[in-house]
Parts: C-alpha cells; structure tokens; sequence
C-alpha cells in the first residue's frame, strides 16, 4: 500500500501561509487515494510558484518552461501510456503563457490531470496581474486594475466539451484530496483549478474570502448535465461553487484513438524490420 | 547521337497536374535505370500562378539542376514566354495546338483531340514518353499503380489516352532528334526519394517513435511521409497548435523515452528556440529538421536558401553543446538522420538537420533501402549500469549522466529547466551551477570525436578549391568538372556536418590551396564567416545566391 510518507516531505520556497501548502498535500493524498506509487508518476510543471510543487514530493518529475507543462505532458503521455501524467503549474503559467496550449489539450483530449493553483495573480515575479485576476486588483503593474477582464477557465473548459472539470479551494484540503483524484482517475483531460490564496500579493482573494463563498455542490448535483455545468462553471460572486462541475465519459481519450499506440506504450519497442523493408519497396 | 544527359521541363498552373506527370515520367526514368534529379520551382498557391518541374536524366547520375533545357513541355503559354530562351540547340518545344509557337523544334500537340481535357497530362505524358523511349510497359504499369487505390475506375481511360498519345508520337518524331541514350543495367532494385521522403525514411530506420509538427513549407512532407507509414512502423505523429507545442511535446516523449523528432522551417524554428534551449538543459535529445527557405519573416515560401545556418547555430539562449548535419542529397539526408538520431540521444541534447526547399523537393534514384541494415536507437539506459541513489544528472568525465527513463524501473527520474543538481532538483548553488554548466558542455568534446568529416575531391594543392556545405554541394562538384575538363587545377571540400568543426579535418586543404571560394545559398557567406571565426582562416572569395533558386555549375562557372 502507498502512504502519504511515500512520497516524502521537503523543505520548500514558499511564503509561510502560502496556499501551496495545502495543495501539495492534497496531491499527496490523491496519489494515496489512486494506490499510486511514485515510480508509475509523472509530473509536468512549468515556471512560478506553482510549478515548484513537485519538487517538493518523490515522482517522476519534469519541470520544464513557463506555459509549456502541457505539451510536454501530452508528449510524454504519449510515449509511455502507462504513466500518471499530471500537468501541475499555477494560473499565469497555464492560462496566459500556455493559453494556446491549454484550448488546444482539451480539444485534443489526452489523458492527463491539469492541475492549476490559481491565486489569481502573479506570485513568483511579485505581483502582477495573471488572467484571472479580478476587475479592479490594484499591483505595481496594474496600477488602475487590470485593463483586461478577469478569466473563467472552468466555463470555458465546460464549454469546449472538456470531459472532467472541477474546482477546488486549497483551505479544503480533504474535500481538493477527493477532486484530485477523482481528476487522475477520469480517462481523458481532467481540469482543477484550485482556488489558492496568496498570502504575498493578493489581498482581495484571501482564505476568509474563500471561506465565505466557498459552497461544496450539493450530493445530487449532477455534473453530466452540460447546462447546469456551464451556469455552475459562471457562478463566480459571493457564492463559489466548488467540486466536481463537468463529468462526462463521451469521448474517449487521445490515446485510445491512435492506431499506432493499439499494441501498447511506444517505449522501448522494437524495430519492425519487415515492415520496414515494406515502407521501403513503396518508394520502388 | 542521342543524348547522355537531357533536361526536361514540364511548365503550367498549379492544379495542370505537371507534378503528376513529371513524378510518373521520373519514376519510369528510374525504372528503366536512368539517374534522375529532379526540381521543383512552385508558387505559394493552389490553383494558378506558373510552375515547373523539371527532370535532368542521363546514364549518370546528375549532380545538380541545369538551366539550358533540352525538352520543355508547355502545358501553359506562360511557360513559353519564360523558358523557351532557356532552350539548349536541338531542344523540343511541346506545346498546345492553342498555343504553340511557329518554328523549328516546336512541337505542336492536339492535345483535345488525343484525350479528354482533364488527362492532358496523360497526354503529355505518352507523348514525352515516345520521344525519350521510356518502354510503354513501363508507363502503362506506372498509371495502373498511380490510380489503384484512390481512382480505379480512370484506369482504362488514362491507358487508352496513352496510347493514343504514344502513337500520335510516333509519326512527329522529329528526324533531328535522336532521344536519350540507353540507360545502363543496374544490380538491384532502385527507389525514388526526394530529400524530405529520404529524412523520413531514416528517421523510421533510426527507430523514431514520436514526431510533432505545425505545417510549413517546405518541410511539411517529413510528417506527412511519416504519417503514411506511422501505423505499420508503430509511430505517433501529431499536428500541435504551434511550432512551441511541438517541439515541448517531443521532448516530453523523448524524456519519456520515444526518440522523438520535430520537422519545420526558419520562421517556426523561431518559435522552437525556447524548446531547443530546454532541451539542452534537460539533456533531453531530440532531432529538429530545419528545411530552409528564403526569409526574412515569410520570405519566399516555396524557394530555397541557406541563410538560416547562423540561426540555427546559436538558436536558443544560454550555452549549451549541439550537432548540426547537413546532407547534400537524398541518401545523404537519410544516412545523416539516422546519425543525428545516435547523436541526440549519445549526447543527450538537440541535434539538428539543416535542409531546403531544393534539397526537400528534389527527387533522385537510389538503389533501395536494406531493413536489415537499419540502427535504431536504444533510448536510455539500463537500469544495471546505474549506481544507487540513482542521480540523473550526475558528474561525469565524459559529461555524459545515464539517462533512465520515468516508469520503466525503480528509480525516479527528474529534470528541470532551471539549474539543478546532480538528482535533478533546481537549485541556486553556485558552485553546482559552474560544474553542471562544465558538465553540460564536456559532452561537445564526444560530439566532436564523432564528427563527420568534410568530403575532400581533387589534386593535392589546387589552384582553386571550392568549400560548400549542404544542397550547394552538387552544383559546386559539376562546376569542378568543368573547369578541370578544360584543364584547370581544382579540387572541392564538402561539409556535411557543420557544427561542430574540427580545424585539424580541413584547415590544411583550405591553406593550401592557391585561391579558396566558398559557395553558399545566402547572401553574406555565413559559412565563410563561421570558418573564419573557428580557423582564423579568411575566405575572401564568395559565390552566393539568394534569389531563391538553387545553384547550377553555369551560375558558378560566370561568377569565377
């Protein structure tokens, strides 16, 4: 059996109170709930505060470039089917830099687990607006507020047909344990997007804030019912909807719709050489 | 005397279908056991504008294109008023009865009495036939294969307007014209690759699993190639939302373990130099294929340059060690991938194939492939030959860390973009930092002792040395021939990898030398100044080209 303490306990560079905290301890415990153990894991992550999270547990880890942990998870999975690929980073990361890619993945489908901490600001380079930030966030940057509107990245996935999408609050770490990973169980692209605060630089979004809106849907919620999703996705005020919003088993994941991938992972087969000799004799 | 070395052009819009006729008359060429070369000069566009395909043949192997033309098939009038001055002396115009000009070695064909109007090239085809003696066996097979599988119910009718246009030929032949010489007989099979069809081939021999791509021209038919043969050879090609995603997505396969390549051009490698950057830090290897074309910016979509070997050289921020190939002609396409293959994952780190849009396009005959002869690559290491605890990027003599690959044993695998140690993790200790940076860079040292060297031809102390790298290298190798056939004393150094350099495999043939020109496909000697920089040693004498054509022995020849 695989326990919390499998997967270590690490000294980290995060501002005591960070929200992270909650969160990397959440994941350990999805990981726990999955009977995963750290060796079948791959965490992605990107550049900022987030994107340090893996660090700070034992897996399989590749922390690559800011707003490219999806391409590299999707590639990654590809190769090897047989890994947990979890795409981990926060909400600048994901959502401005990888915005591309992050429209792209939920169209394409893969089997990973998107998790993004998002604290509705930008934490790393201290403080500036990110795409979710809310009408009005005063920074050094955005010294009006953000002249851009704020981001609903859970509406949006609901309504590209994303087949999991939930939303969670880090100062609920049991409840954020149970969404994560009923996210790394779904076949297909799974988003939580978790609603973190920053203790540093964003003093509107803090955990009281949360903790008065923060509402856990209701037991006979039902998450396949899309327009109920997407209204549930848009409730966003003084009251937060948090759990699983959208789940649906409709489409099958990437995967599972490439021929070449039927025999099993891609690593580690052999050469085909008749095969080959017959690519060959085409060209005759 | 029939001629051992004919040049035909097939001129007309796009959608004509003259990349039809001239890949089945080159294929019959071949077949027969001709050499070919082919080149493709195409506007960026569907329908319309003005293009030609253009097949030098003869009983040796052609090095380059030529511009005098022996054959020139007008499927346009167009092509008429822009290449009939290109014709050599007892060349054939065929043109159109609506078109085709008065005069001697004009060819004029009744093209909608002979089929119907959308088999003109069918047409064309027979009629181009009869006049080089292709065996009309060869041709009747070749149209059978062609519409097999996507339009068999044309089969009949194309073999019926064939005929018809083979005997129509034969009562035109003018009595001037003696044809093409007989090929000789070849020991085995031979198969027609263009460059791009060639980098696939190899990348499949070199046991490539994963490729990602954005379309571009002229790479794009490395995918597409890989694509057609990807369920049979067990390979993942995917088409990503950007140039980024690509080359993000094949290194997360590669560090998963699937040797992994990217395919593009010079402004999607732009987009591709934050991922080369990763790769070098992650130590994660990856094949990038840049097939150049002429920029800056979109440039000339659908012409050929080689002004991106700079680019190419120093893409990417920070220090890092790389390989850059490139191959002069279809078979060395293939043989350099399957080599850039070895050496990405040898050295762990990108390595990179610089084409173009001649090379990419340009058909030839090669004798066909062995599979048994195919060296995939083994991605990472065995889990035996590591030590306990198992550090990823642990310091080596050779800069070199055993790579094992996530999943596939007991030990975790972790890499990172910022600056770590030897376990993975990042860190901002600043004495790891100046080892790891050494480390990083040591492996340049393997790179280099596995350099392939440049190809040396001529006298041992030329009076004129030619130096070119790359597709330039058939024109430069025919224009020597010339000059030595009217006595002159040349030889030519040819790169085929041209980073990194080793000075101790050329620097003598270039000091000895009486004059030394560097031939390139750009417009300020990148090259040159590359040697420059790595040699001291100045070549001051510059052939370039940057009109987006390809370079022929003539445009060398007028320019020394």
């Amino acid at each position: 059996m695989v326990t919390v303490s499998d997967f270590g306990n690490y000294e980290t560079a995060w501002c005591p109170g960070c929200g992270n905290f909650p969160i990397l301890d959440a994941v350990k415990q999805a990981l726990v709930l999955c009977d995963l153990a750290p060796r079948d894991v791959l965490f992605v992550s990107g550049i900022g505060q987030a994107a340090k999270a893996p660090h700070y547990l034992n897996a399989n880890v590749f922390n690559g470039l800011h707003g490219r942990a999806i391409p590299v998870a999707t590639g990654a999975k590809l190769a090897n089917p047989d890994l947990a690929v979890i795409a981990e980073s926060g909400d600048g990361c994901m959502y401005g830099e990888g915005g591309n890619h992050f429209l792209a993945a939920i169209r394409r489908n893969p089997d990973i687990t998107v998790l993004v901490h998002d604290n509705r600001v930008y934490g790393l380079t201290k403080g500036q607006a990110s795409p979710t930030s809310p009408d009005g966030l005063v920074t050094k940057a955005q010294p009006n507020g953000p002249l851009s509107s704020s981001f609903n990245p859970v509406a949006l996935a609901v309504l590209m047909g994303a087949g999991f999408v939930a939303r969670g609050f880090a100062g609920m770490q049991e409840h954020l344990a149970g969404i994560v990973a009923e996210a790394i169980r779904h076949k297909g692209l799974s988003l939580v997007d978790i609603l973190q605060p920053c203790v540093s630089f964003n003093k509107v979004n803090t955990y009281a804030w949360y903790q008065e809106r923060c509402r856990v849907l209701p037991g006979d919620y039902d998450p396949a019912d899309k327009d109920l999703a997407l209204r549930t996705a848009m409730t966003f005020g003084d009251e937060i909807p948090i759990g699983i919003i959208c789940r649906r088993t409709d489409r099958p994941p990437l995967e599972d719709r490439i021929p070449a991938l039927a025999p099993g992972p891609l690593v580690g087969r052999p050469l085909d050489r008749e095969a080959l000799q017959g690519v060959y004799e085409n060209y005759l | 005397m029939p001629l051992t070395d004919m040049h035909i052009m097939i001129g007309g819009e796009a959608g004509q279908g003259l990349v039809t006729i001239g890949r089945l008359l080159s294929k019959a060429f071949t077949r027969m056991g001709w050499h070919i070369l082919v080149t493709q000069d195409y506007m960026s566009r569907i329908r319309g504008g003005h293009n030609t395909f253009s097949v030098r043949v003869g009983t040796e192997a052609p090095l380059a294109p030529r511009q005098e033309i022996d054959l020139l098939v007008a499927l346009n009038r167009e092509t008429v008023e822009l290449h009939r001055k290109d014709m050599g002396p007892g060349g054939i115009l065929l043109a159109d009865s609506g078109f085709a000009p008065a005069g001697d070695g004009v060819i004029s064909v009744p093209f909608e009495d002979l089929g119907p109007r959308k088999m003109e090239n069918t047409v064309a085809l027979g009629v181009i036939g009869d006049l080089v003696d292709i065996d009309a066996e060869v041709l009747r097979r070749l149209i059978r294969e062609t519409f097999q599988r996507k339009h068999p119910e044309v089969i009949d009718e194309n073999l019926a307007t064939l005929s018809a246009a083979l005997a129509w030929a034969r009562g035109i032949r003018p009595a001037a014209w003696d044809g093409l010489s007989r090929p000789m007989e070849h020991e085995g099979k031979r198969m027609m690759l263009d460059g791009n069809e060639a980098v696939a081939l190899g990348a499949l021999s070199a046991g490539c699993r994963f490729c990602a791509f954005y379309p571009m021209t002229p790479s794009t038919s490395i995918p597409l190639t890989l694509i057609a043969h990807g369920d049979a050879m067990g390979v993942v090609v995917e088409q990503a939302e950007d140039e980024i995603a690509a080359i993000n997505m094949a290194i997360g396969a590669s560090f998963s373990g699937a040797p992994s390549m990217v395919a593009t051009s010079g402004g999607g490698f732009a987009l591709m130099t934050e991922g080369v950057s990763l790769a070098g830090m992650t130590e994660t290897p990856v094949v990038i294929v840049v097939a150049q074309r002429p920029g800056p910016a979109t440039g000339l979509p659908t012409r050929t340059e080689q002004a991106d070997l700079e680019f190419v050289l120093h893409a990417g921020h920070g220090e890092f060690p790389r390989a850059v190939f490139a191959p002069g002609d279809p078979i060395t396409c293939h043989d350099l991938t399957v080599c850039a293959f070895h050496i990405a994952e040898r050295y762990q780190g990108p390595v990179f194939l610089l084409t173009d849009q001649y090379l990419a396009d340009s058909l030839r005959d090669v004798s066909l492939l062995d599979a048994s002869n195919a060296d995939p690559v083994v991605s990472g290491a065995k889990e035996a030959d590591v030590s306990t605890p198992y550090r990823r990027f642990a310091f080596t003599d050779s800069g070199v860390s055993p790579r094992l690959l996530p999943g596939k044993g007991s030990h975790l695998v972790v890499a990172d973009s910022d600056e770590h140690t030897e376990d993975g993790h990042i860190t901002e200790d600043l004495e790891v930092r100046t080892k790891m940076v050494e480390k990083r860079l040591r492996k340049l040292r393997g790179i280099l002792s596995e350099v392939v060297p440049p190809v040396y031809e001529g006298e041992e102390r030329p009076d004129l040395l030619f130096v070119a790298w790359g597709s330039t290298e058939g024109a430069v190798r025919e224009a020597a021939f010339h000059l030595r056939r009217e006595g002159r004393s040349v030889a030519t150094l040819v790169f085929h990898q041209v980073w990194p350099l080793d000075p101790s495999r050329f620097l003598s043939r270039l000091e000895a030398a009486g004059e030394v020109v560097a031939v390139e496909g750009n417009a300020t000697g990148q090259f040159a100044r590359l040697i420059r920089r790595e040699t001291g040693f100045a070549i001051k004498k510059l052939v370039l080209r940057y009109d987006g054509l390809p370079f022929t022995a003539r445009y060398i020849l007028s320019r020394i």
